[in-house]
């Protein structure tokens, strides 16, 4: 027994012990965290079969953004798992039947009438310096653009699908609207107001109150400093200026 | 030394696997979606084992666009799957009978 | 002549309808008027077609077709007129018989509410009993047979709240549809063999199917001529109730009496003997027919009478006489002596419609009563009854010098000189047969007139002899009960009267070897006395009175001695036992068997309720597959995939 077979029976066993307990195991946290590790053998499989390229995206786009997105939708939603169980054992009787007999006939089929391992011999292993992702760039990019495009496009659609399915817009919340903000102009928002000097001195004594309000004022501002942008006892003061 | 036989097997057993796994948690939703993100994974396992013994980068670019329509898949899926939470409050699969003839 | 033959039929035709469908606005004197007035017609007519018949060399008279009614298929379906001298003579009996009836009828019905009915009725079955005699065809033939069988249903039925008479009238149709359905059959093969309904063109085809064999049975061929034969006689037999479809006649008793006379004992049941009569050409070319033919008619004539001597109601009397009589009929026709046959058919009709309208006259005397043992001495109250009542009685038994005595003494010396299988057990029968005969009707005579009253005072003291309407058909049937015999058996019998109408086998014509030895009418009385038929007639008559009026002890000590045979003769045999265990028991069965099986469970159970069923079990299957549910749809997925990857494996 060679390393490679090692490997190879290493990581099967525990991709199918990690695909195992993804359908058994209660919690659907548990669930993901167990298609994780079973993303993760197979990478090892897939690597054993020099497609690192693949090997590498399985872990980095599966694992790192789709079963994220797992973990994070079953953590968002609170669901009572307990209905979600029901009848487990009842199905597993005729289920795991109906199962059992899919792969029996499927293994039976590869292992007892197929006889194409001698068809395919062992390949020969690739040089070092091979590169499997420009490889696979080079028939991505000639042979298979379009479809390259395509697949594009749908990536696109999904996301556009996906925040168009989830995005709602609640009545109670308060947002900001950036094209009004940018398009409001300064005559929507300043009032110059003239104020005539001579008529402060014909009024000396209600200037001097003003004053003594004015400074009532600034002490009043000075003692809420925190909210400094209030401007009302200011507006008050002009107000009390203008006649 | 690794035959094809083996690799063909793995997928197989993942197969027929996420099967029960959606037979068995016919109800959950959340559940069913990761069978079927398990059942892309033993078909891109055959696809790659395939790809590695004809010598055809062919099986891998499949994989690729594979693993792209299943990411948008997983995406869109879990977006309806909030929707319905949402709308319904639940996930259960018992509950969404609208269909029903 | 054209004219006289279409309107004969149908002037009473015209009667029923206005009777029928206007009785009500008509009221009872018009209605009576107008189809006595159709029938009297019709009986003119008659006599002008028997005058002009009798003028000319008895060949053919006329024969055409008077209207096409349809042509298919190369079969031309007509209504036309034969006439010859054998349909002129029925032409006159059918319509002095009816038109008597209609008289007396005036009385007999008097108070019946359903006097237009009876009217309209009696007068619709003399226009279809004369187109079954005036036929040309065998399609109108059967319309005629069919359409008298269909006016006795309804006058059988005619007081149809009577539950007996809705029996009676059901059994008689009954047993008719099996003798119309062998009847039916033979025109069936009379047209599969020589490709015609027409009487001339058929019988001209006959003698070509000498030789022709038909294989009913695989493997066994019959002669095409004796199955067409015996089937036509079998539908004579429903109709002229020989043994063992006679079962309706005496049933048929529970209709008025005018219509026991007029139907069931004067025309309708001959006219299966007509009928035989007219096929003579097919019937001289099948010894087995005319065999089988004798056979049945003697044992009718005998066995027959025997019953009627057990009887007590009066009508029933007259009625198994009549049966006895159709077999001497029947028996005269299987002796090839169909001259004989018609002779007697004639005589018969005059005398039995006497006795049954004598005996109608007693029933209104004795208030509807018709048990002849509540009876008797009744000759003082009624004395034109009576008279004319010895006058029938008389000719029935066949008393040297009445109608009745020539006919019968000629079937019984036709029969004696047949040579055909069967003639000697015929001859025996027919011997017996007069024996017979006398006895039942004396007795039934004493019984009726002479003797103690053995009826209650209240019957008494309205007993009177019924009113003219009533008698005056009586004594004008009585004339010819006496002379009709002596006036014609000469011309009738051995004069070649029917010409071509009736064709005998020059080897058979037993009428031509008696003929041979006829000197006139005293000479063949005289020679009545020299061989037994008279000496049996008034043995029995003898008997009739020792017994039933001399020593009536001797009747029950008879009854009681030999029960067994009083036993079957009471039972008739066991023929309506028989017929009501084996055939209405059998089919009730199977109808039932048919309803609770065939229908319930098959019909409505599997085919009907049960696609619905199926359809409603597949649907609530089918519904649980489409059941919204996300799993279900992936089970069916998954299974589908199991199948499809057994099947590759296993196939390949």
């Amino acid at each position: 027994m060679d390393f490679k077979l090692l490997v190879f029976w290493v990581f099967s066993l525990v991709l199918v012990g990690a695909a195992v307990g993804v359908i058994t195991t209660r919690n659907p946290v548990q669930a993901a965290l167990f298609l994780v590790l079973a993303f993760v053998n197979s990478a090892v499989i897939w690597m054993l079969m020099e497609a690192e390229f693949l090997a590498i995206t399985l872990v980095l786009v599966y694992v790192g953004a789709v079963m994220v997105l797992f973990l994070f939708v079953v953590m968002m939603l609170d669901i009572n798992l307990a209905p979600l169980r029901e009848g487990f054992h009842k199905y597993l009787v005729v289920g795991g039947g109906i199962v059992a007999a899919i792969v029996f006939q499927m293994i039976f089929l590869i292992r007892v009438k197929w006889t194409g391992d001698d068809k395919f011999p062992q390949p020969v292993p690739k040089p070092a310096e091979y590169s499997n992702t420009e490889e696979l760039g080079m028939a991505m990019y000639t042979d298979y653009l379009f479809q390259f495009e395509v697949a594009a496009v749908i990536l696109l659609v999904a996301i556009v699908a996906a925040i168009a399915l989830t995005m709602r817009r609640r009545p109670l919340t308060k947002y900001q609207r950036p094209a009004e903000q940018v398009l409001v102009q300064k005559e929507d928002r300043l009032r110059v107001v003239e104020v005539n000097s001579q008529d402060n001195q014909d009024i000396g004594s209600i200037s001097n109150a003003a004053t003594k309000a004015s400074a009532a004022a600034k002490a009043n501002a000075a003692n809420h400093s925190d909210n400094g942008d209030n401007n009302p006892p200011i507006d008050g003061a002009t107000e009390g200026v203008k006649p | 030394m690794i035959p094809l036989s083996h690799f063909l097997t793995l997928g197989a057993i993942l197969f027929t696997l996420s099967i029960a796994g959606i037979f068995l948690n016919r109800k959950n939703v959340i559940i069913i979606l990761m069978c079927i993100e398990l059942m892309l994974l033993a078909v891109n396992t055959n696809f790659i084992a395939f790809s590695y013994f004809l010598g055809d980068t062919a099986g891998q670019v499949f994989v690729f666009f594979i693993l792209t329509v299943a990411a948008a898949e997983a995406a869109i899926g879990l977006a309806i799957l909030v929707v319905l939470f949402r709308t319904r409050g639940t996930i259960n699969v018992s509950d969404l009978d609208q269909l029903q003839g | 002549m054209k004219l006289v033959y279409i309107l004969t039929p149908l002037a009473p035709l015209f009667g029923a309808i206005a009777a029928g469908f206007f009785g009500k606005k008509l009221g009872r004197v018009n209605s009576h008027r107008v189809t006595i007035a159709g029938v009297a017609i019709a009986f003119l007519l008659s006599l002008v077609a028997l005058s002009k018949s009798l003028s000319g060399d008895g060949s053919v008279m006329f024969n055409e077709t008077i209207y096409t009614w349809m042509v298919s298929g190369g079969i031309k379906f007509e209504v036309g007129f034969l006439i010859d001298r054998l349909t002129v003579v029925m032409m006159t009996v059918v319509t002095s018989v009816s038109l008597m009836v209609h008289i007396y009828t005036i009385g007999y019905m008097h108070d019946d509410p359903g006097y237009q009915r009876f009217f309209s009725y009696i007068s619709l079955f003399t226009f279809a009993m004369l187109m079954l005699v005036m036929a040309n065809n065998f399609m109108q033939l059967f319309f005629g047979w069919e359409a008298v069988g269909l006016v006795s249903y309804l006058l059988i039925g005619f007081w149809y709240k009577k539950p007996t008479a809705i029996f009676a009238n059901l059994k008689a149709f009954l047993v008719n549809r099996v003798g119309d359905f062998g009847f039916l059959l033979g025109i069936a093969a009379v047209l599969m063999y020589t490709g015609t309904l027409n009487y001339s063109e058929a019988f001209a085809a006959a003698p070509s199917m000498v030789g022709t064999t038909i294989e009913l049975i695989p493997g066994v061929a019959w002669s095409a001529l004796t199955v067409t034969c015996i089937c036509l006689f079998i539908g004579a037999m429903g109709k002229s109730a020989q043994i063992p479809l006679h079962v309706w006649l005496p049933d048929s008793m529970e209709g008025p009496t005018p219509i026991s006379a007029l139907i069931h004992a004067a025309t309708m049941v001959t006219a299966g003997i007509f009928m035989v009569a007219r096929m003579s050409p097919f019937f001289e070319l099948s010894t087995t027919a005319l065999t089988f033919v004798i056979v049945i008619g003697s044992l009718t004539a005998l066995l027959m009478g025997l019953v009627g001597i057990v009887q007590n109601d009066i009508k029933r009397v007259v009625a198994y006489s009549t049966l006895s009589q159709l077999g001497y009929m029947t028996v005269a026709l299987g002796a090839s002596a169909y001259g004989a046959a018609i002779f007697h058919l004639m005589t018969h009709a005059f005398f039995k419609a006497l006795l049954f309208l004598a005996a109608g006259s007693v029933i209104i005397g004795m208030h509807h009563e018709q048990d002849i043992r509540k009876m008797g001495g009744l000759k003082k109250y009624m004395p034109i009854t009576y008279w004319t009542s010895l006058i029938g009685t008389l000719a029935l038994i066949g008393f040297p010098g009445f109608s009745g005595f020539f006919s019968k003494d000629a079937i019984i010396e036709a029969v004696h000189y047949s040579e055909i299988p069967g003639a000697g057990f015929a001859y025996i029968c027919v011997l017996l047969g007069v024996f017979i005969t006398s006895f039942y009707s004396f007795r039934m005579f004493f019984l009726v007139f002479h003797g103690k009253e053995r009826f209650d005072d209240h019957t008494r003291e309205h007993l009177h002899e019924s009113p003219k309407v009533v008698t005056w058909p009586l004594i004008l049937l009585a004339i010819p009960s006496v002379i009709l015999g002596a006036l014609t058996i000469g011309g009738m019998l051995f004069g070649g009267f029917f010409g071509d109408a009736i064709q005998v086998d020059p080897a058979r014509d037993v009428l031509a070897k008696i003929g041979k030895d006829y000197h006139g009418v005293v000479a063949f009385v005289l020679h009545g006395f020299k061989v037994p038929a008279v000496y049996l007639a008034l043995a029995g008559a003898v008997s009739a009175w020792f017994i039933y009026l001399h020593k009536p002890s001797i009747a029950d000590w008879f009854a009681d001695k030999f029960s067994f045979v009083h036993r079957i003769l009471d039972n008739k045999y066991g023929f309506d036992d028989f017929n009501q265990k084996v055939f209405a028991g059998g089919s009730l069965l199977l109808a039932n068997k048919l309803w609770t099986v065939g229908d319930v469970k098959l019909i409505d159970g599997i085919m009907v309720n049960g696609t619905a069923n199926k359809v409603g079990l597949l649907s609530t299957v089918v519904r649980k597959l489409g059941s919204g549910y996300l799993y279900n749809y992936a089970f069916a997925m998954i299974v589908g995939l199991l199948a499809m990857l057994s099947i590759f494996i296993f196939t390949t």
